[in-house]
Protein backbone atom coordinates (compact mmCIF):
# COMPACT_ATOMS: atom_id res chain seq x y z
CA UNK A 1 0.00 0.00 0.00
CA UNK A 2 2.58 2.51 0.87
CA UNK A 3 4.75 1.51 -1.51
CA UNK A 4 2.34 2.59 -4.47
CA UNK A 5 1.13 5.62 -2.40
CA UNK A 6 4.14 7.19 -1.45
CA UNK A 7 5.15 8.13 -5.08
CA UNK A 8 1.87 9.66 -6.19
CA UNK A 9 1.95 11.16 -2.62
CA UNK A 10 5.50 13.09 -3.49
CA UNK A 11 4.24 13.60 -6.83
CA UNK A 12 1.48 15.48 -5.54
CA UNK A 13 3.34 17.45 -3.56
CA UNK A 14 5.67 18.36 -5.93
CA UNK A 15 3.48 19.44 -8.48
CA UNK A 16 1.57 21.82 -5.00
CA UNK A 17 4.42 22.87 -4.46
CA UNK A 18 5.47 24.05 -7.75
CA UNK A 19 2.00 25.70 -8.77
CA UNK A 20 2.26 27.76 -5.48
CA UNK A 21 6.09 28.88 -6.71
CA UNK A 22 4.02 29.53 -9.96
CA UNK A 23 1.48 31.26 -8.69
CA UNK A 24 3.54 33.49 -6.27
CA UNK A 25 6.18 34.35 -9.24
CA UNK A 26 2.81 34.99 -11.24
CA UNK A 27 1.08 37.15 -8.49
CA UNK A 28 3.52 38.72 -6.35
CA UNK A 29 4.46 42.52 -7.69
CA UNK A 30 7.93 43.82 -5.33
CA UNK A 31 8.40 47.73 -5.13
CA UNK A 32 10.60 49.34 -7.22
CA UNK A 33 13.59 51.67 -6.54
CA UNK A 34 15.92 53.20 -8.72
CA UNK A 35 18.01 55.99 -9.66
CA UNK A 36 17.63 57.84 -13.59
CA UNK A 37 20.37 59.09 -14.79
CA UNK A 38 20.12 62.68 -15.44
CA UNK A 39 22.31 63.69 -18.79
CA UNK A 40 24.03 67.14 -17.81
CA UNK A 41 26.18 67.74 -20.67
CA UNK A 42 25.47 71.11 -22.00
CA UNK A 43 24.97 72.41 -25.14
CA UNK A 44 28.34 73.27 -27.88
CA UNK A 45 29.58 76.77 -27.48
CA UNK A 46 28.26 79.32 -29.88
CA UNK A 47 26.52 82.63 -30.35
CA UNK A 48 23.00 81.61 -28.73
CA UNK A 49 24.80 78.54 -26.45
CA UNK A 50 23.32 80.49 -23.40
CA UNK A 51 19.76 81.08 -24.06
CA UNK A 52 19.28 77.14 -25.62
CA UNK A 53 20.98 75.77 -22.49
CA UNK A 54 19.05 78.24 -20.58
CA UNK A 55 15.46 77.07 -21.98
CA UNK A 56 15.41 74.11 -23.21
CA UNK A 57 17.70 71.65 -20.70
CA UNK A 58 15.02 71.39 -18.08
CA UNK A 59 12.30 69.51 -19.73
CA UNK A 60 15.22 67.15 -22.02
CA UNK A 61 18.66 66.37 -21.99
CA UNK A 62 20.72 67.61 -25.09
CA UNK A 63 21.18 64.44 -26.91
CA UNK A 64 17.41 64.85 -28.56
CA UNK A 65 18.62 68.04 -30.30
CA UNK A 66 22.18 66.79 -31.43
CA UNK A 67 20.42 63.80 -33.10
CA UNK A 68 18.37 66.24 -35.49
CA UNK A 69 19.17 65.95 -38.79
CA UNK A 70 20.12 69.29 -40.96
CA UNK A 71 16.43 70.72 -40.50
CA UNK A 72 15.58 73.59 -42.37
CA UNK A 73 14.81 77.74 -40.95
CA UNK A 74 11.12 76.66 -41.07
CA UNK A 75 11.34 73.38 -39.25
CA UNK A 76 13.43 74.60 -36.58
CA UNK A 77 10.92 77.53 -36.37
CA UNK A 78 8.06 75.25 -35.72
CA UNK A 79 9.80 73.11 -33.11
CA UNK A 80 10.66 75.79 -31.19
CA UNK A 81 7.25 77.32 -31.42
CA UNK A 82 5.88 73.82 -30.56
CA UNK A 83 8.14 74.29 -27.45
CA UNK A 84 6.89 77.78 -26.85
CA UNK A 85 3.28 77.41 -27.15
CA UNK A 86 2.11 73.65 -26.51
CA UNK A 87 4.95 72.58 -24.18
CA UNK A 88 4.88 76.00 -22.33
CA UNK A 89 8.65 76.37 -22.27
CA UNK A 90 9.04 79.94 -20.62
CA UNK A 91 11.23 81.37 -24.19
CA UNK A 92 11.31 84.90 -23.90
CA UNK A 93 9.73 86.08 -27.46
CA UNK A 94 12.50 88.52 -28.11
CA UNK A 95 15.11 85.68 -27.76
CA UNK A 96 13.00 82.90 -30.24
CA UNK A 97 14.85 83.98 -33.93
CA UNK A 98 18.08 83.56 -31.57
CA UNK A 99 17.44 80.22 -30.37
CA UNK A 100 16.53 79.02 -33.77
CA UNK A 101 19.66 80.68 -35.16
CA UNK A 102 21.95 78.40 -33.06
CA UNK A 103 19.98 75.52 -33.38
CA UNK A 104 20.26 75.99 -37.16
CA UNK A 105 23.75 76.22 -37.23
CA UNK A 106 23.80 73.70 -35.10
CA UNK A 107 21.99 71.27 -37.53
CA UNK A 108 24.29 72.22 -40.43
CA UNK A 109 27.68 71.61 -38.87
CA UNK B 1 18.28 47.34 -39.28
CA UNK B 2 21.77 47.53 -40.73
CA UNK B 3 23.60 49.05 -38.05
CA UNK B 4 27.46 48.89 -37.74
CA UNK B 5 29.29 48.39 -35.07
CA UNK B 6 32.14 51.03 -34.64
CA UNK B 7 33.31 50.53 -31.20
CA UNK B 8 31.87 48.80 -28.26
CA UNK B 9 30.11 51.86 -26.76
CA UNK B 10 28.94 53.35 -30.33
CA UNK B 11 26.90 51.99 -33.24
CA UNK B 12 26.57 53.89 -36.96
CA UNK B 13 22.52 53.78 -37.66
CA UNK B 14 22.50 54.51 -41.63
CA UNK B 15 19.52 57.29 -41.24
CA UNK B 16 20.27 59.49 -44.34
CA UNK B 17 22.50 62.50 -44.27
CA UNK B 18 23.00 61.59 -40.56
CA UNK B 19 24.08 62.48 -37.91
CA UNK B 20 23.99 58.65 -37.57
CA UNK B 21 26.96 57.48 -34.51
CA UNK B 22 24.90 56.96 -30.99
CA UNK B 23 25.87 55.49 -28.20
CA UNK B 24 25.27 52.32 -26.61
CA UNK B 25 24.35 52.73 -22.88
CA UNK B 26 23.93 50.57 -20.30
CA UNK B 27 23.20 53.51 -18.07
CA UNK B 28 20.03 52.13 -17.27
CA UNK B 29 17.86 50.70 -14.18
CA UNK B 30 16.52 47.19 -15.13
CA UNK B 31 18.05 48.02 -18.48
CA UNK B 32 21.05 46.06 -20.76
CA UNK B 33 22.94 47.39 -23.68
CA UNK B 34 20.59 49.69 -25.53
CA UNK B 35 20.90 52.18 -28.29
CA UNK B 36 20.74 56.09 -26.27
CA UNK B 37 18.62 57.90 -28.35
CA UNK B 38 18.45 60.55 -25.53
CA UNK B 39 18.74 60.47 -21.57
CA UNK B 40 16.27 62.53 -19.83
CA UNK B 41 13.55 62.06 -20.72
CA UNK B 42 15.09 58.61 -21.86
CA UNK B 43 14.26 57.20 -25.93
CA UNK B 44 16.30 53.93 -26.03
CA UNK B 45 16.06 51.89 -28.85
CA UNK B 46 16.71 47.82 -29.03
CA UNK B 47 19.50 46.46 -31.22
CA UNK B 48 18.57 44.61 -34.63
CA UNK B 49 19.79 41.94 -33.47
CA UNK B 50 18.46 41.51 -30.33
CA UNK B 51 15.18 40.95 -32.60
CA UNK B 52 17.48 38.05 -34.42
CA UNK B 53 17.51 35.80 -31.22
CA UNK B 54 13.85 35.67 -29.96
CA UNK B 55 10.63 36.60 -31.54
CA UNK B 56 9.80 37.46 -27.58
CA UNK B 57 11.96 41.18 -26.97
CA UNK B 58 13.81 40.84 -23.79
CA UNK B 59 12.38 43.09 -20.80
CA UNK B 60 15.79 44.31 -20.39
CA UNK B 61 16.54 45.67 -23.92
CA UNK B 62 13.03 46.14 -24.85
CA UNK B 63 12.88 49.86 -26.37
CA UNK B 64 11.95 53.13 -23.64
CA UNK B 65 10.10 56.12 -24.79
CA UNK B 66 9.21 59.05 -22.58
CA UNK B 67 7.34 62.30 -23.33
CA UNK B 68 8.11 64.31 -19.91
CA UNK B 69 10.96 63.89 -17.53
CA UNK B 70 8.32 63.69 -14.34
CA UNK B 71 8.86 59.86 -14.17
CA UNK B 72 8.62 59.05 -10.08
CA UNK B 73 11.43 56.35 -9.75
CA UNK B 74 9.56 54.78 -6.73
CA UNK B 75 6.95 52.64 -6.78
CA UNK B 76 5.48 51.33 -3.63
CA UNK B 77 3.46 48.71 -4.77
CA UNK B 78 1.16 48.29 -1.33
CA UNK B 79 0.24 52.24 -1.58
CA UNK B 80 -0.51 52.25 -5.52
CA UNK B 81 -3.80 52.46 -7.09
CA UNK B 82 -5.32 52.59 -10.02
CA UNK B 83 -8.51 54.82 -9.95
CA UNK B 84 -11.60 54.69 -12.62
CA UNK B 85 -14.12 57.26 -12.50
CA UNK B 86 -15.79 60.14 -14.48
CA UNK B 87 -19.09 58.84 -16.50
CA UNK B 88 -19.35 55.92 -14.19
CA UNK B 89 -21.98 54.84 -11.36
CA UNK B 90 -19.39 55.20 -8.73
CA UNK B 91 -15.31 56.29 -8.64
CA UNK B 92 -13.60 53.37 -7.77
CA UNK B 93 -10.20 52.86 -6.75
CA UNK B 94 -8.47 48.93 -6.86
CA UNK B 95 -4.93 48.29 -5.42
CA UNK B 96 -2.79 45.72 -6.98
CA UNK B 97 -3.76 42.96 -5.21
CA UNK B 98 -7.67 43.78 -5.91
CA UNK B 99 -6.35 43.51 -9.75
CA UNK B 100 -4.80 40.32 -9.49
CA UNK B 101 -7.14 38.35 -7.79
CA UNK B 102 -9.21 39.21 -11.13
CA UNK B 103 -9.04 36.85 -14.15
CA UNK B 104 -5.91 36.74 -15.51
CA UNK B 105 -5.25 37.26 -19.45
CA UNK B 106 -2.37 36.58 -21.39
CA UNK B 107 -1.77 37.51 -25.25
CA UNK B 108 1.93 38.16 -27.22
CA UNK B 109 1.65 41.76 -28.88
CA UNK B 110 3.88 44.32 -30.63
CA UNK B 111 4.81 47.34 -29.52
CA UNK B 112 5.84 49.81 -31.56
CA UNK B 113 6.40 53.54 -31.23
CA UNK B 114 4.19 55.73 -33.85
CA UNK B 115 7.61 57.12 -34.79
CA UNK B 116 9.87 54.13 -35.31
CA UNK B 117 12.25 53.88 -38.04
CA UNK B 118 11.13 58.04 -38.41
CA UNK B 119 15.19 58.70 -39.34
CA UNK B 120 14.74 57.32 -42.84
CA UNK B 121 11.98 59.70 -44.09
CA UNK B 122 13.12 61.52 -46.71
CA UNK B 123 12.74 64.68 -46.43
CA UNK B 124 14.07 64.65 -42.80
CA UNK B 125 11.50 65.50 -40.28
CA UNK B 126 12.08 66.59 -36.66
CA UNK B 127 11.43 64.06 -33.85
CA UNK B 128 12.86 61.35 -32.46
CA UNK B 129 15.59 60.39 -34.79
CA UNK B 130 15.11 56.39 -34.88
CA UNK B 131 16.14 53.24 -36.83
CA UNK B 132 13.84 50.29 -36.71
CA UNK B 133 13.91 49.47 -33.48
CA UNK B 134 11.10 51.26 -31.63
CA UNK B 135 9.11 48.27 -31.19
CA UNK B 136 9.31 45.42 -29.19
CA UNK B 137 7.19 41.92 -28.89
CA UNK B 138 6.42 40.56 -25.65
CA UNK B 139 4.30 38.06 -23.64
CA UNK B 140 1.58 40.40 -21.50
CA UNK B 141 0.20 39.07 -18.59
CA UNK B 142 -2.75 41.72 -16.79
CA UNK B 143 -6.82 41.70 -16.58
CA UNK B 144 -8.82 42.62 -19.35
CA UNK B 145 -9.92 46.44 -19.22
CA UNK B 146 -13.79 45.66 -19.82
CA UNK B 147 -14.04 44.03 -15.93
CA UNK B 148 -12.42 46.62 -14.42
CA UNK B 149 -14.57 49.62 -16.34
CA UNK B 150 -17.83 47.17 -15.12
CA UNK B 151 -16.50 47.40 -11.73
CA UNK B 152 -17.06 51.21 -11.38
CA UNK B 153 -20.18 50.54 -13.79
CA UNK B 154 -19.91 52.67 -16.53
CA UNK B 155 -22.90 54.96 -17.49
CA UNK B 156 -25.49 55.22 -20.74
CA UNK B 157 -23.93 57.93 -23.18
CA UNK B 158 -20.12 57.16 -22.30
CA UNK B 159 -17.80 58.02 -25.90
CA UNK B 160 -14.70 57.50 -24.76
CA UNK B 161 -11.90 56.04 -22.10
CA UNK B 162 -9.04 58.41 -20.93
CA UNK B 163 -5.70 57.16 -19.46
CA UNK B 164 -3.35 58.38 -17.48
CA UNK B 165 0.10 57.73 -16.18
CA UNK B 166 2.13 58.36 -12.94
CA UNK B 167 4.45 60.37 -14.82
CA UNK B 168 4.67 64.25 -15.77
CA UNK B 169 5.79 67.30 -17.06
CA UNK B 170 8.27 69.48 -15.59
CA UNK B 171 6.79 72.41 -16.27
CA UNK B 172 3.03 72.64 -14.32
CA UNK B 173 1.25 74.49 -17.38
CA UNK B 174 2.81 71.85 -19.96
CA UNK B 175 0.16 69.19 -20.90
CA UNK B 176 -0.49 65.82 -19.22
CA UNK B 177 0.22 62.99 -21.21
CA UNK B 178 -3.49 61.83 -21.75
CA UNK B 179 -4.69 59.14 -24.36
CA UNK B 180 -8.09 57.84 -25.02
CA UNK B 181 -9.74 55.14 -26.79
CA UNK B 182 -13.87 54.93 -28.11
CA UNK B 183 -16.11 53.20 -25.28
CA UNK B 184 -16.74 50.09 -28.07
CA UNK B 185 -12.73 49.79 -28.49
CA UNK B 186 -11.87 49.72 -24.57
CA UNK B 187 -14.36 47.28 -24.19
CA UNK B 188 -13.46 44.65 -26.78
CA UNK B 189 -11.98 42.45 -24.32
CA UNK B 190 -8.33 42.30 -25.46
CA UNK B 191 -7.47 45.53 -24.36
CA UNK B 192 -5.96 44.98 -21.24
CA UNK B 193 -3.93 46.27 -18.12
CA UNK B 194 -0.85 44.28 -17.64
CA UNK B 195 0.95 44.24 -14.70
CA UNK B 196 3.69 41.67 -16.07
CA UNK B 197 5.49 41.10 -19.68
CA UNK B 198 7.61 37.88 -20.59
CA UNK B 199 6.94 36.54 -17.29
CA UNK B 200 7.93 39.15 -14.83
CA UNK B 201 6.82 42.46 -13.40
CA UNK B 202 7.35 45.19 -15.93
CA UNK B 203 10.85 47.45 -15.95
CA UNK B 204 9.81 50.73 -14.35
CA UNK B 205 10.85 52.54 -17.96
CA UNK B 206 8.36 49.68 -19.39
CA UNK B 207 5.46 51.04 -17.43
CA UNK B 208 5.96 49.32 -13.96
CA UNK B 209 3.66 48.59 -12.14
CA UNK B 210 0.47 48.95 -14.51
CA UNK B 211 0.38 49.56 -18.55
CA UNK B 212 -2.32 49.55 -20.95
CA UNK B 213 -1.99 46.94 -23.83
CA UNK B 214 -4.40 48.07 -26.84
CA UNK B 215 -3.16 45.13 -29.19
CA UNK B 216 -2.45 46.32 -33.30
CA UNK B 217 -2.13 49.59 -31.98
CA UNK B 218 0.58 52.03 -32.01
CA UNK B 219 2.29 52.39 -28.52
CA UNK B 220 1.16 56.20 -27.93
CA UNK B 221 -2.01 54.93 -26.61
CA UNK B 222 -0.13 51.66 -24.32
CA UNK B 223 -0.07 54.48 -21.44
CA UNK B 224 2.56 53.42 -18.88
CA UNK B 225 2.71 53.86 -15.19
CA UNK B 226 -1.22 53.61 -15.48
CA UNK B 227 -3.14 54.51 -12.61
CA UNK B 228 -6.51 56.53 -13.84
CA UNK B 229 -8.69 55.76 -16.13
CA UNK B 230 -12.20 58.45 -16.68
CA UNK B 231 -14.94 57.23 -19.09
CA UNK B 232 -15.57 60.51 -20.69
CA UNK B 233 -19.35 61.65 -22.26
CA UNK B 234 -17.70 63.83 -24.92
CA UNK B 235 -14.66 63.16 -27.22
CA UNK B 236 -11.53 64.07 -25.55
CA UNK B 237 -10.05 67.41 -27.25
CA UNK B 238 -6.91 67.18 -25.05
CA UNK B 239 -3.34 67.83 -27.02
CA UNK B 240 -2.53 64.86 -27.32
CA UNK B 241 -5.51 63.53 -29.02
CA UNK B 242 -6.48 66.68 -30.89
CA UNK B 243 -2.75 67.65 -32.26
CA UNK B 244 -0.35 65.67 -31.17
CA UNK B 245 -0.13 62.37 -32.85
CA UNK B 246 -2.42 63.04 -35.35
CA UNK B 247 -1.70 61.55 -39.07
CA UNK B 248 -3.10 62.58 -42.71
CA UNK B 249 -6.61 61.17 -43.38
CA UNK B 250 -5.11 60.05 -46.73
CA UNK B 251 -3.89 56.14 -48.05
CA UNK B 252 -0.46 54.88 -45.74
CA UNK B 253 -0.98 58.00 -44.19
CA UNK B 254 0.75 59.69 -46.81
CA UNK B 255 1.46 63.45 -47.89
CA UNK B 256 3.86 65.41 -50.22
CA UNK B 257 6.17 67.42 -48.34
CA UNK B 258 5.10 70.57 -47.88
CA UNK B 259 1.69 70.10 -48.45
CA UNK B 260 -0.76 71.31 -46.29
CA UNK B 261 -4.44 71.61 -45.74
CA UNK B 262 -5.31 68.07 -45.11
CA UNK B 263 -7.53 66.41 -42.94
CA UNK B 264 -5.83 64.82 -40.05
CA UNK B 265 -7.12 62.06 -37.88
CA UNK B 266 -5.66 60.20 -34.82
CA UNK B 267 -2.69 57.94 -35.18
CA UNK B 268 -4.71 54.38 -34.55
CA UNK B 269 -3.89 50.81 -36.07
CA UNK B 270 -0.31 49.17 -37.02
CA UNK B 271 0.29 48.24 -40.61
CA UNK B 272 2.16 45.40 -41.75
CA UNK B 273 5.67 45.47 -41.35
CA UNK B 274 8.73 42.70 -41.87
CA UNK B 275 12.87 42.97 -41.58
CA UNK B 276 16.01 40.88 -42.00
CA UNK B 277 17.61 40.50 -39.18
CA UNK B 278 20.38 37.98 -39.39
CA UNK B 279 21.76 39.58 -42.52
CA UNK B 280 23.56 43.35 -42.38
CA UNK B 281 23.43 46.05 -44.80
CA UNK B 282 26.57 46.29 -46.66
CA UNK B 283 27.81 42.80 -45.42
CA UNK B 284 29.64 39.99 -48.43
CA UNK B 285 27.89 37.35 -48.72
CA UNK B 286 29.79 34.02 -50.42
CA UNK B 287 28.09 33.70 -54.51
CA UNK B 288 26.72 30.25 -55.29
CA UNK B 289 26.56 28.81 -51.75
CA UNK B 290 23.41 28.58 -50.23
CA UNK B 291 22.60 30.96 -47.42
CA UNK B 292 19.58 30.90 -44.73
CA UNK B 293 18.28 34.52 -44.09
CA UNK B 294 15.77 35.44 -41.41
CA UNK B 295 13.98 37.46 -40.09
CA UNK B 296 10.90 38.52 -38.01
CA UNK B 297 7.00 40.16 -39.44
CA UNK B 298 4.11 41.80 -38.18
CA UNK B 299 0.14 41.79 -39.33
CA UNK B 300 -0.37 45.41 -37.92
CA UNK B 301 -3.53 44.92 -36.16
CA UNK B 302 -4.00 41.13 -37.42
CA UNK B 303 -1.77 38.26 -38.25
CA UNK B 304 1.11 37.40 -40.63
CA UNK B 305 -0.42 35.87 -44.06
CA UNK B 306 2.90 35.27 -46.02
CA UNK B 307 6.56 36.71 -45.79
CA UNK B 308 7.93 36.93 -49.78
CA UNK B 309 11.90 37.83 -50.08
CA UNK B 310 13.27 38.81 -52.50
CA UNK B 311 16.97 38.69 -53.82
CA UNK B 312 17.47 40.81 -57.11
CA UNK B 313 15.62 43.98 -56.04
CA UNK B 314 11.64 42.93 -55.50
CA UNK B 315 11.82 41.53 -59.55
CA UNK B 316 11.53 37.84 -58.18
CA UNK B 317 9.51 36.86 -54.75
CA UNK B 318 9.83 33.45 -52.99
CA UNK B 319 7.10 32.75 -50.27
CA UNK B 320 9.19 32.12 -46.93
CA UNK B 321 8.07 29.80 -44.33
CA UNK B 322 6.56 31.00 -41.01
CA UNK B 323 7.67 30.29 -37.85
CA UNK B 324 5.53 29.23 -35.01
CA UNK B 325 2.07 31.21 -34.76
CA UNK B 326 2.04 33.08 -31.26
CA UNK B 327 -1.19 34.98 -32.14
CA UNK B 328 -2.47 37.26 -34.34
CA UNK B 329 -0.13 40.41 -32.60
CA UNK B 330 2.66 39.15 -32.40
CA UNK B 331 6.05 39.07 -33.98
CA UNK B 332 6.31 35.88 -36.29
CA UNK B 333 9.95 34.12 -37.35
CA UNK B 334 10.24 33.64 -41.13
CA UNK B 335 13.23 32.00 -42.74
CA UNK B 336 14.31 30.60 -46.36
CA UNK B 337 17.80 29.11 -48.18
CA UNK B 338 18.53 31.44 -50.95
CA UNK B 339 21.59 31.39 -53.53
CA UNK B 340 23.18 34.68 -53.79
CA UNK B 341 24.62 35.60 -57.64
CA UNK B 342 28.23 37.44 -57.56
CA UNK B 343 27.21 41.37 -57.87
CA UNK B 344 25.87 44.05 -55.80
CA UNK B 345 22.31 43.20 -55.10
CA UNK B 346 19.20 44.41 -52.47
CA UNK B 347 17.64 41.71 -50.42
CA UNK B 348 14.17 42.85 -49.43
CA UNK B 349 11.12 41.53 -47.67
CA UNK B 350 6.89 41.48 -48.05
CA UNK B 351 4.54 40.53 -45.72
CA UNK B 352 1.05 40.11 -46.28
CA UNK B 353 -1.12 40.55 -43.34
CA UNK B 354 -4.10 37.88 -43.20
CA UNK B 355 -6.25 40.94 -44.12
CA UNK B 356 -4.39 40.96 -47.00
CA UNK B 357 -2.35 44.09 -46.66
CA UNK B 358 0.65 44.54 -48.24
CA UNK B 359 3.46 46.33 -47.30
CA UNK B 360 4.03 49.38 -50.07
CA UNK B 361 6.65 49.28 -52.25
CA UNK B 362 7.26 53.38 -52.26
CA UNK B 363 7.92 54.83 -48.69
CA UNK B 364 4.54 57.13 -47.15
CA UNK B 365 5.45 60.67 -45.93
CA UNK B 366 4.09 62.97 -43.43
CA UNK B 367 5.78 65.85 -41.32
CA UNK B 368 5.70 63.66 -38.36
CA UNK B 369 7.34 60.71 -39.63
CA UNK B 370 4.88 58.24 -38.54
CA UNK B 371 3.76 54.96 -39.68
CA UNK B 372 6.59 54.21 -41.93
CA UNK B 373 6.47 50.66 -43.65
CA UNK B 374 7.42 50.77 -46.96
CA UNK B 375 9.24 47.17 -47.71
CA UNK B 376 13.26 47.85 -46.41
CA UNK B 377 15.78 46.91 -48.70
CA UNK B 378 18.58 45.60 -47.16
CA UNK B 379 21.94 46.17 -49.75
CA UNK B 380 24.88 43.57 -49.87
CA UNK B 381 27.66 42.36 -52.25
CA UNK B 382 28.00 38.60 -53.76
CA UNK B 383 31.40 37.12 -54.48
Amino acid sequence: MWRKLLPVALITVSVLASLAAYAEQKLSLKSVSVDLPFGDRMFPDGPGADLVNGNCLACHSVGMVLNQPALSEAQWRTEVEKMRTAYKAPIDPKDVDKIISYLYDLSHR
Amino acid sequence: MPVTALAESMVKLPLPGGPDERAITTAFPQKGALILQRTRPPLLETPMDVFDRSIFTPNDQFYVRWHWAGIPNEIDVNSFRLTVHGHVNRTVSLSLDELLALPQMELAAVNQCSGNSRGYFQPRVSGAQWSNGAMGNARWTGVSLNPVLDRAGVKAGAVQVRFKGLDDAVLPEAPKLMKSLAIDHARDGEVMLAYAMNGEQLPLLNGFPLRLIVPGWYSTYWVKMLNDIEVLDQPDTNYWMKTAYTIPDTPHASVRPGETGFKVVPINRMVPRSFITNIMAGERLQAGAPRLVRGIAFGGDTGVARVDFSSDGGKSWQQTQLGKDEGKYSFRQWQLSFTPIAGAQALMVRCTSSSGETQPDTPNWNPSGFMRNVIEQTPVVAA
